[in-house]
């Protein structure tokens, strides 16, 4: 058996229309994954894992601010220091916004790029109302909880971390900001819609890599085992409800 | 009972279609889907009109030749059963039933209902075999086979290739066909020696005509023979492994 540059030519009557080219082989398998679109689902499903833990890191340094002012600066502080003097200050910081970014456009590229193809592939919809039987809500508005998050974020970053157009924004004091920005009923209430959205693309999201990503353990068998359908549940709730008692706590007072 | 029937009509693949509307009388309990069109497609036949265009073969529901979106369900409302098995005690007096072709670029209407599915056949073609010398016919239980194996490649060699999946995937996408077609040879042991070549090359011409896989998991609820989404979750495994083994085999002179 040896592996050959092409795909295998198709022969007889295929009157079927492609929607895609035909690939040559590269030598580079990373290559192939990308114009593969099991390939860029496992791109996706790497590439979510990693912005998962971001996600959960992110919720669990935010706890800090039930310990009060202190103890949230000095976190915020912390990260700016890790791993000083090894590296300059920020230094570990900067790697990680560069890997998250990339992992962001990865993904979002990932997601465009399928959607279009799947639109290719089904160039005429069904005229009479489908009936669903297995997808959820979550798992149908992934691309519009995916859109909300990426605006939300976009917003998120400019007022909080780069503090254009925010009156609340003091440099160097992320407890004050944050807690002064969140006070205010309209911004609150829409951090908890991005985090509504974020809960529902992250249950899809982490019940569904294990599809993706090839999982044959029967522990994660979908039918042998709701496991993955609990640990996907449970993720998307302790993140997303964990951060919207953020906002609650800024709105009632409990903080700031 | 009597049913009134809306039915996708196209002369061509060409011709834009359109829904008509067909009352069906006296259809019985017991008639199968199939049999209650072709009563009305007799009465049709009678008035002097064109009959409804429909594929069927085996009417047993092992060929996987029919196939009919009924009331936006692939092969009607019964889970694990094709269209020629559903019986019409499943539908009541006075109902209104919509009928339709599957829809999806690689499967273009011929006419009505009934579609080309020649796409399936490129992937079958592409590595849907084990290549076999021939010679002496070679002792039956020479090759021993773990019996779970034995039983997972079986219900993967369960597909019979209706193309339902394709039709209930809001994508268009045929991963749970080709999924199925992979595990049954590349779980047994005469499917290991081409187990990665076949699963690259049936993979990327599945690609040149379906969409991607959402893990919606409508397909394997439409499945007439009820085949899991884990064959597509051991499809992903496999398609990765297969550009790293391949790439070792590659530098070889071939």
């Amino acid at each position: 058996m040896t592996a050959t540059k092409e795909p295998p030519a198709l022969t007889g009557d295929i009157s079927s229309p492609p929607i895609a080219p035909r690939h040559r082989r590269s030598s580079f398998p990373v290559v192939d994954l990308w114009k593969s679109s099991v390939g860029k689902k496992w791109i996706m499903g790497i590439t979510g894992i990693m912005l998962m833990g971001f996600v959960l890191f992110h919720m669990i340094g935010n706890l800090k601010m039930y310990l009060g002012e202190s103890h949230f600066n000095e976190y915020a502080e912390f990260l700016r220091q890790l791993l000083v003097p090894i590296v300059p200050a920020t230094g570990v910081l900067w790697i990680l916004r560069v890997g998250l970014l990339a992992a962001f456009v990865l993904h979002i590229t990932c997601a465009y790029q399928l959607t279009r193809m799947n639109r290719k592939a089904r160039p005429v919809k069904y005229q009479s109302p489908r009936d669903y039987v297995a997808v959820n809500w979550a798992a149908r508005t992934m691309r519009w909880s995916g859109i909300i998050i990426g605006l939300f974020l976009l917003w998120h970053l400019a007022t909080i971390t780069w503090g254009w157009a925010n009156p609340e924004f003091v440099n160097g004091e992320p407890y004050q900001t944050i807690t002064a920005s969140l006070h205010n009923p309209i911004v609150g209430g829409l951090y908890i819609l991005a985090n509504l959205a974020l809960g529902l693309h992250l249950f899809h999201g982490s019940w569904s890599l294990f599809q993706t990503l090839g999982s044959l353990s029967p522990r994660f068998n979908p039918r042998h085992n709701p496991l993955r359908k609990g640990f996907a549940a449970g993720f998307a709730i302790v993140v997303a409800g964990a951060n919207i008692t953020f906002p609650i706590a800024a709105m009632t007072g409990v903080i700031g | 009972m009597q049913l009134t029937l809306k039915v996708w009509r196209q002369d061509n693949p060409n011709d834009p279609g359109r829904f008509e509307t067909y009352q069906a009388t006296d259809v019985k309990d017991e008639m199968s889907f199939l049999e209650m069109l072709d009563a009305v497609n007799e009465n049709l036949i009678e008035a002097g009109r064109e009959p409804i265009v429909f594929d069927s073969d085996c009417r047993e529901g092992i060929c996987g030749t029919c196939g009919l979106m009924i009331n936006g369900q692939a092969h009607g409302p019964q889970k694990g059963t094709t269209t020629c098995q559903l019986h019409m005690r499943k539908f009541h007096d006075g109902e209104t039933v919509t009928i339709e072709p599957w829809r999806a670029a690689a499967f273009p209407v011929v006419k009505d209902l009934m579609v080309d599915r020649s796409a399936f056949d490129a992937i079958i073609q592409s590595g849907g075999f084990i290549s076999a010398d021939t010679g002496a016919p070679r002792d039956a239980n020479e090759i021993l086979v773990p019996k779970p194996a034995a039983d997972t490649a079986m219900d993967a060699a369960a597909c019979i290739g209706c193309g339902a999946c394709v039709a209930a995937c809001p994508n268009g996408a045929g991963q749970l066909f080709t999924s199925a077609k992979l595990a049954h040879l590349n779980l047994l042991p005469q499917g290991q020696a081409e187990r990665f070549k076949r699963t690259e090359d049936m993979v990327e011409t599945m690609e040149l005509f379906f969409g991607s896989c959402t893990n919606y998991g409508e397909c394997q609820e439409a499945c007439p023979k009820e085949i899991p989404i884990d064959f597509i979750a051991m499809m992903n495994r496999d398609y990765l492994k297969s550009k790293l083994a391949n790439r070792r085999l590659s530098g070889q002179k071939h």
